[in-house]
């Protein structure tokens, strides 16, 4: 259907460009020079004991975080589905924070829980439950704010209907609305196992040196010691091991399409009834603070206070601090993380919209869109490093000479965001009855026209849910831009890491303040995205 | 007959279609709006300052020219100290960062063929074989050598020009120590004492500069055949090692601004002046101490990366550099001593840490030769 | 068998059930008649334990249901837009209840083919829900809920979504299915028509409240409030003016001697009531005609300009023309003015 190749070209060029061309380039810098192929590496890497386990510690530690995040991330994902409370709005959007923050101030704070000073009294710093429960700490909005987003737009009146038929509250869920949530389960499960996957600060920091991980062992070949083959050769099989877990995950997630009703989020969420809901709902919020409350409000904390007074290290932000030129001013810093974040989103947007409706076409080719949502999701589980320094290498001459320019950021946080976007739409879009866009074309709606006036209402919220995320991972100056240099335009982030890479309590005490303001900001910048809704879809 | 319709639910309704694309559109346009808006210092300081009279022929050649500078993350400098250079050359300095030393010079030899910039600074004695193996830099030896001591110099080939030095050194936590039976160790030796267990933060040296520097130094100390052995015992003793300098210093450290436990942290000589925070109440000691026998020296070097076309800017950066006004901003923003013998170190720098003359230090070819070597077997110690 | 005494369902703001009681015996069909939003769907949810009331009571079978939940209720329901599990095929759809309580897979297999036999759906378990017609996925959720033998049945406006001929024929069916399987039945409509063809019982409602409640012939010959009047079609509700015992119209006297007080009224004129008479002083210019066989419907305009309907029996009058009407005494139904009608 060639509307629907039209669509894809889009976002394959903009893959090809941005991703297969720099991995391409470094991984073949690593095997290859004037002298031909050079593979010893393989055999060394793969009769390396050590790396074997550093592989299978790899995947087990995904695998479990994953599993993890999905228990505890299901019932709140639940409550904000199906129950009202006080406060919903700023907590749905307050998940997104520890993306935001740098991994180093994020494991900081994990550390000031369960730590040497910790609150807790257990110290797990070295051990893997701190790097488990810093994965939990990061992936819980992942799965709440996607398969929530999700189960609010399904018909509570199925639900009802089993209930009524003689089916009690858990068989209801288990045999009917189990069934209609997993795609959403499924694209979100993914999500968690990428990144836990590919995780790189969290293992280095809490878990120290006896933690390794795939990632870490790439960045140490590629980025310290400089042995590009051995880095390649890893970089390939960590590439395999996503690229099969992919397949898998699209083999099931695609198999079946049952058009859903969806009903507007607003009309099926309650306030609690009976004991059951209440005390689940308690639960919930009560780990929500423990996991995300207690840590960033430790961050808080540490800002506030110093001996210049209660709000000295905010004050000190303002000022510039000897005339030095690389001081950043605050309103700086947020300016130029707004608008990388707001560029990056839009991109996202773009990339990620066009993307789902190639891959979520009625139809009988589904082959077609099945191999490109594989291949958008595919930087996800790509080391960053990889893809930072194959930027370097490749981007850097001619039409395609980005290295320098401020545009390559807002696109390589794209490249990361789009599955976001893509894992919120396309579910949502599969779910939309067919006869409501024929019910629109017959009443004269051209095919662009009938999916703004039907289908996009029914998905804007989850799409929204995903934008905020996709901002999110901006804001937080994600993987592979670590690595780009960014002469003038400093963002929040990058001002925290320079006060961290210094010591006294004030240059720690304008740390933590940076970092709550972001943590601020992005609430404040979640929550104007959640309320974006398309039509008069405060109803839907 | 009576018929009430039926609703239909999710009924299409056309209008809001084009309310709901307002707030985007807005969004979008404001986006545009404020990206158009000032950029940064760097064109600020081109219209700002005067041109003073050119006197040479050289100076005249490179004025308005633009010259990049890439340098890790620590790079810091007083913005009048830089724009009166850029006033008095006409030269335009854009400052480009990227990461850590290591990262710095590892993407520097990446990109050989075509270069980040034209001047790398922030290249330590640990890396030097790397840069020369991959013949990183062009030649160029600075007039400002004159006053800078031999013993900075450590390539007769002015590969590198040396700009700064830091030592790496063993900082304790006093209000701890004093108020316990302990004493502070003195040795690197004393670590590996009972009493000393698990008091001790290292940094990765893998993954971190200090952490290698702290490494070096055992090395140094306890040669080819002893240091395994050595850091085995301190790892028996219940060393912690973390990730990064930060992590170490502000979350595991107790001392200062440390939130942590543990008295004994590898980090700088230049760390303890930072801690004493309050001019108006003047105090005999940093809260932090150094441990002199621990420090490793580490030497932060400039060079012109080959490939650059602005060779001649470069040379006055360099020159710049090396320049009494830099020496003497360089202790307050960047935390090092300066090498030129004509700067003055500012008055917390004297009187709160020490000035170690005769520090450890391996010899950059030994240290580029095994370097690698050294942090696998170190790995294997600690790795499980 | 099944007591509803005043329930009270509050909806946030919004009063949507006031003091609602009903009763239904054993083997009877109740219709829960009223336009949409006057809360009949609110109080099935009540009866199934979806919602819980404010205040009042529902009993079945002498037993109070509060505290009992949904799937303890043995209550079929049958929802407006048939809720099919989509994921299930027919089959999957109709044991769901028998899986429920634990039925072996040979007893399910056999109820559902009865269940699917007596809703006409013979062999179609293996069909997938969403390949069927609107007809048949009603009939599928028919036979979901009929499956577990509930003592009580409750339908949501069942035909709502299908079209009129299909309508009229499901209503025959239904109509027989209960009466042959003996079941309790409350069916929620917005249509008359399957009101008055389908219960034994009529329970009209309006804004959360019951306007009137009794058997269809008793609500057809005497329906309570002009509201219910023009809920049951009837157009033909006039303004008039009752003085001694005659009732005068905008147009001319209808009827005297009646035993009203005096003043402002309403009056319902059935269309039954309207004959032609050419000498009579009431005159109407006729609108339209519309020929029915054994009877005329006629649109009338009278002198005041009021328009009323008549069924006349024999050939059509002229359109266009003039001719004289008397009203049938017995054919008039007065309403005290204080109940204004809605709309």
């Amino acid at each position: 259907m060639p509307r629907r190749w039209l669509l894809a070209s889009v976002p394959v060029a903009f893959f090809a460009v941005l991703f297969v061309y720099p991995v391409t380039s470094i991984i073949g810098r690593g095997l290859y020079s004037d002298d031909g192929w050079h593979l010893e590496a393989v055999t060394d890497v793969a009769s390396n004991p050590a790396l074997r386990r550093v592989a299978w510690f790899t995947l087990w530690q995904a695998v479990l975080s994953t599993a993890l995040t999905l228990c505890v991330g299901l019932p709140a994902a639940y409550c904000f589905a199906r129950l009202a409370f006080r406060g919903k709005r700023v907590l749905w959007a307050a998940l997104v924070v520890p993306f935001v923050l740098p991994t180093v101030v994020v494991a900081s704070a994990v550390l000031g829980v369960v730590g040497p000073r910790g609150l807790l009294g257990v110290e797990l710093q070295g051990t893997v439950w701190a790097i488990l429960i810093a994965h939990v700490l990061f992936n819980y909005a992942v799965v709440v704010r996607t398969v929530g987003a999700f189960w609010a737009n399904l018909d509570p009146t199925l639900e009802e209907a089993a209930r009524v038929t003689g089916a009690s509250a858990w068989r209801a869920f288990v045999e009917v609305t189990w069934p209609l949530l997993r795609p959403a389960v499924l694209a979100a499960a993914s999500i968690v196992f990428l990144f836990t996957f590919t995780s790189f600060g969290v293992v280095l920091l809490l878990g120290g040196p006896g933690y390794n991980t795939l990632e870490v062992e790439i960045y140490t070949q590629t980025a310290r010691l400089l042995n590009l083959d051995v880095a390649a050769v890893l970089a390939l099989l960590q590439f395999a091991a996503v690229l099969c877990m992919l397949l898998i995950y699209s083999r099931y997630a695609h198999r079946r399409g049952t058009p859903l009703r969806l009903r507007a989020a607003d009309e099926s969420a309650h306030r609690p009834r009976g004991l059951a809901q209440r005390s689940l709902l308690v639960a919930n919020l009560a780990f929500m603070t423990l996991l995300l409350g207690v840590p960033l409000g430790m961050l808080v904390a540490r800002s506030l206070g110093g001996t210049g007074g209660f709000w000295a290290h905010y004050l000190d932000l303002g000022s510039s601090r000897r005339g030095s030129v690389l001081f950043v001013s605050p309103l700086e810093a947020v300016r130029n993380s707004l608008v990388f974040a707001s560029a990056a989103t839009l991109v996202a947007l773009v990339i990620g919209g066009l993307a789902s409706l190639a891959i979520a076409g009625t139809g009988a080719s589904r082959r077609g869109g099945r191999w490109l949502d594989v291949a958008l999701m595919v930087p996800l589980g790509t080391s960053a490093v990889t893809v930072g320094f194959g930027f370097l290498i490749a981007l850097d001459s001619g039409p395609l000479d980005l290295r320098d320019s401020i545009v390559l950021i807002p696109l390589a946080h794209a490249l990361v965001a789009t599955p976001f976007v893509i894992r919120a739409m396309v579910p949502a879009l599969r779910s939309i009855d067919p006869s409501l866009r024929e019910a629109a074309s017959v009443l004269g709606a051209s095919p662009g026209r009938s999916w703004m006036a039907v289908d996009l209402p029914i998905v804007s919220r989850g799409l929204a849910a995903a934008t905020g995320f996709a901002f999110a991972v901006s804001l937080g100056e994600f993987g592979a831009t670590v690595f780009l240099a960014r002469p003038d335009w400093p963002t929040l982030p990058i001002a925290i890491y320079r006060f961290l890479g210094q010591p006294g309590p004030s240059n720690f005490g304008q740390a933590m303040a940076l970092s709550t303001i972001l943590m601020m900001l992005t609430v404040v910048a979640v929550l104007a995205i959640d309320r974006w809704r398309v039509g008069s879809a405060g109803e839907f | 007959m009576n018929a009430s319709p039926t609703t239909t639910p999710h009924r299409p309704s056309p209008r809001p279609v084009r309310r709901w694309c307002i707030v985007p559109l807005t969004f979008a346009l404001a986006l545009v709006v404020i990206a158009c808006g000032e950029p940064g210092r760097n064109d600020d300081a081109s219209s700002a300052g005067a041109p003073n009279e050119a006197t040479e022929v050289e100076q005249e050649d490179v004025r308005g020219t633009t010259i990049r500078v890439v340098t890790h993350d620590s790079f810091n400098v007083t913005e009048s100290v830089l724009d009166a250079f850029e006033a008095q050359t006409g030269i335009n300095v854009e400052l480009v960062k990227g990461g850590d030393a290591v990262q710095i010079v590892n993407q520097a030899v990446l990109t050989r063929e075509n270069p980040q910039g034209d001047v790398l600074f922030g290249i330590d004695n640990n890396l030097l074989t790397r840069a020369y193996d991959a013949n990183l830099f062009l030649p160029y030896e600075s007039s400002g050598l004159d006053r800078v001591p031999d013993e900075f110099e450590l390539d007769p080939d002015d590969r590198v020009t040396p700009i700064d030095r830091g030592d790496v050194c063993l900082n304790f936590d006093r209000s701890y120590f004093a108020t316990r039976p302990v004493e502070v160790p003195q040795t690197l030796d004393d670590l590996t004492k009972p009493e000393y267990e698990n008091l001790l933060v290292v940094e990765n040296p893998s993954t971190s500069t200090p952490g290698l520097a702290f490494l070096l130094a055992t090395i140094d100390v306890f040669g080819e055949s002893g240091w395994q052995d050595y850091w085995r015992r301190l790892e028996a003793n219940g060393v912690t090692v973390a990730e990064g300098w930060e992590q170490a210093y502000y979350d595991l450290f107790s001392g200062g601004s440390g939130e942590g436990e543990q008295p004994l942290v590898v980090s700088y000589a230049s760390s303890p002046p930072v801690e004493v925070t309050d001019p108006a109440t003047p105090v005999d000691e940093s809260p932090t101490g150094v441990i002199p026998s621990s420090c490793y020296r580490q030497i932060e070097f400039a060079g012109i990366l080959a490939g650059t076309e602005h060779e001649q800017a470069a040379r006055r950066f360099i020159d710049f550099l090396l320049s009494v006004e830099f020496q003497n901003d360089m202790p307050g923003n960047m935390f090092v001593y300066p090498v030129n013998q004509d700067a003055t170190l500012p008055e917390t720098f004297t009187k709160y840490s020490v000035v170690v003359d005769d520090p450890l230090l391996l010899a950059p070819e030994d240290v580029g030769m095994n370097r690698d070597t050294w942090i696998e077997q170190w790995t294997r110690i600690f790795g499980s | 068998m099944l007591e509803v005494q005043d329930v009270s369902v509050r909806l946030g703001e919004h009063l949507a059930l006031r003091d609602v009681s009903l009763h239904l015996d054993a083997g009877d069909t109740a219709a829960l008649l009223g336009p949409s939003g006057c809360g009949k769907t609110t109080l099935l949810r009540v009866i199934a334990g979806l919602q819980p009331s404010s205040t009042g009571s529902v009993r079945l079978d002498g037993r109070d249901l509060v505290g009992v939940p949904p799937h303890q209720r043995r209550i079929g329901m049958m929802f407006q837009d048939f809720a099919l599990f989509p994921h299930r095929n027919v089959k999957g759809n109709v044991e769901f209840g028998l899986r429920m309580r634990g039925d072996s897979a040979e007893a399910r297999g056999a109820r559902v083919a009865e269940v699917l036999e007596l809703v006409g759906l013979r062999g179609f378990e293996d069909r997938s829900v969403s390949e069927l017609s609107g007809g048949e996925q009603q009939r599928v959720a028919l036979a979901r809920s009929l499956a577990p033998a509930p003592r009580l049945l409750m339908l949501d406006e069942p035909l709502g979504s299908l079209d009129r001929t299909l309508r009229d024929q499901l209503v025959l069916d239904l109509r027989e299915l209960f009466a042959s399987q003996r079941l309790t039945v409350v069916y929620v409509t917005h249509d008359q028509a399957e009101a008055l063809a389908l219960a034994d019982q009529v329970t009209v409602m309006d804004r959360g409240r019951v306007v009137q409640s009794d058997p269809p012939p008793v609500l057809w010959s005497r329906p309570a409030t002009p509201f219910v009047a023009r809920f049951l079609g009837f157009t033909n509700l006039v303004a008039v003016g009752v003085t001694a015992g005659v009732v005068r119209a905008g147009f001319g006297v209808l009827v005297d001697g009646v035993d009203w007080p005096d003043g402002p009224a309403t009056t319902l004129i059935r269309p039954g009531a309207v004959r032609l008479n050419e000498t009579s002083t009431l005159v109407a210019h006729v609108r339209s005609v519309a020929f029915a066989g054994d009877h005329t419907n006629v649109e009338l305009t009278m002198a005041d300009g009021t328009l009323l309907e008549a069924t006349v029996p024999g050939p059509p009058p002229p359109i266009g023309g003039t001719i004289g009407i008397e009203i049938t005494p017995g054919g008039i139904q007065l309403f005290a003015d204080d109940v204004p009608a809605p709309e």
